[in-house]
């Protein structure tokens, strides 16, 4: 299936935050991917065509991963 | 700087009744029913404030709604009525009753109420300005509108994101970059018509009203610079004790960061603190031609 250009960044985003993950520590990494899942299991629900939102909630993504991603933050509950 | 004396003059000329006003007035308390109890605010449109008597002037706020926790609900105009009577002069003092008094989950930036801080920036009635500057406008069949500055995204209500306006900031290194150590060890001297030069550039506080006002900046905002961040990299130019000025107008040097301003002026006229980025814009690009 061919994939629509916000639908690639929302993909793109999530690679990100496992690509991130891969960084972390090896016994912590798990909580990191569980983490990125679960917020993106959040906003499942959300209609595909709110594209407002679903820009909002990729803008509010890539900010959590560039401060998820210092190498100063080693866990994440 | 004149702007802000007439404002000081205005109210010494209004003090003694205003004084009075203060002994007429209770104190804060959270009256009403619309605001205790079970109705959420999603579900309120306007909350009126009750118990008006014969002389209180009624005047009615429209403020911008939006909340990042329900991203899929879409952003709203809330009114509120406040008495002026018992607020403040300035906006903020009204902003500050309403989250006070009516509904607390409205949502804004303040800190200095004196407009040196920057905080409170935001669009009132079609103008970008500092709310802690702001008169209320007295005459109450005009309704006020209020809304975040135009063309940010907004974190929440009337709260903009100024992350992409601080990065810019930042790309122009807005501090003192020398080369040789001060001739005294300790610090590096100015004559007089150096520091004269500083004046009107220095006291910008980095509201992000000029810049959020450009139509240009709107449509570039990812490449070109605006206004503030031109006038404070035409600060660091001007200074006489920084080595880099050659560094930083070769940064400036090609077609979107500077050259996107189109002399619209819009900066200078919403400027709160009444300094003018345009000059200081016009400054800049007539030294990198010279």
């Amino acid at each position: 299936m061919k994939h629509s250009g916000l639908q690639r960044e929302v993909l793109s985003l999530y690679r990100t935050c496992l690509r991130e993950s891969r960084k972390k520590p090896a016994n912590t990494r798990l909580h990191f991917e569980s983490y990125a899942r679960t917020e993106f299991e959040k906003s499942i629900g959300l209609d595909k065509k709110d594209f407002g939102a679903i820009e909002y909630l990729l803008r509010k993504g890539r900010r959590q991963v560039d401060m998820y991603s210092a190498p100063g933050i080693r866990d994440i509950q | 700087m004149a702007a802000l004396r007439t404002t000081s003059r205005l109210f010494a000329a209004t003090r003694p009744a205003f004084k009075s006003q203060i002994r007429t007035r209770t104190m804060a308390t959270v009256t009403g029913t619309a605001t205790s109890g079970a109705v959420p605010p999603s579900q309120t449109t306007t909350v009126k404030e009750p118990a008006a008597d014969a002389d209180s002037k009624i005047k009615t706020f429209h403020i911008y709604r939006w909340n990042p926790d329900e991203p899929s609900t879409k952003p709203r105009m809330q009114s509120y009525t406040l008495d002026l009577n018992k607020t403040g002069p300035m906006m903020l003092d009204a902003l500050i009753r309403i989250k006070n008094e009516v509904d607390p989950t409205l949502t804004f930036r303040r800190s200095c109420r004196e407009g040196i801080c920057g905080s409170c920036a935001m669009n009132i009635d079609g103008v970008n300005t500092l709310a802690c500057l702001c008169r209320i406008p007295t005459d109450v069949k005009a309704e006020s509108k209020i809304y975040p500055l135009p063309h940010t995204y907004v974190v929440k209500d009337i709260v903009p994101d100024l992350t992409q306006f601080y990065k810019q900031y930042k790309s122009i290194k807005p501090y003192l970059q020398k080369n040789t150590p001060a001739p005294d060890g300790k610090e590096y001297l100015q004559s007089k018509e150096e520091r004269k030069k500083l004046d009107g550039l220095y006291e910008c506080i980095l509201c992000a009203c000029c810049s959020t006002s450009c139509p240009s900046y709107w449509w570039n905002s990812e490449e070109y610079l605006g206004p503030a961040v031109l006038m404070q990299s035409y600060r660091w130019i001007a200074d006489s004790r920084d080595e880099h000025t050659e560094e930083r107008k070769a940064q400036l040097d090609n077609s979107m960061s500077l050259y996107r301003c189109h002399t619209i002026l819009n900066c200078s006229r919403t400027c709160p603190k009444g300094l003018n980025p345009g000059y200081a814009i016009a400054e800049i690009k007539k030294a990198m031609a010279l």
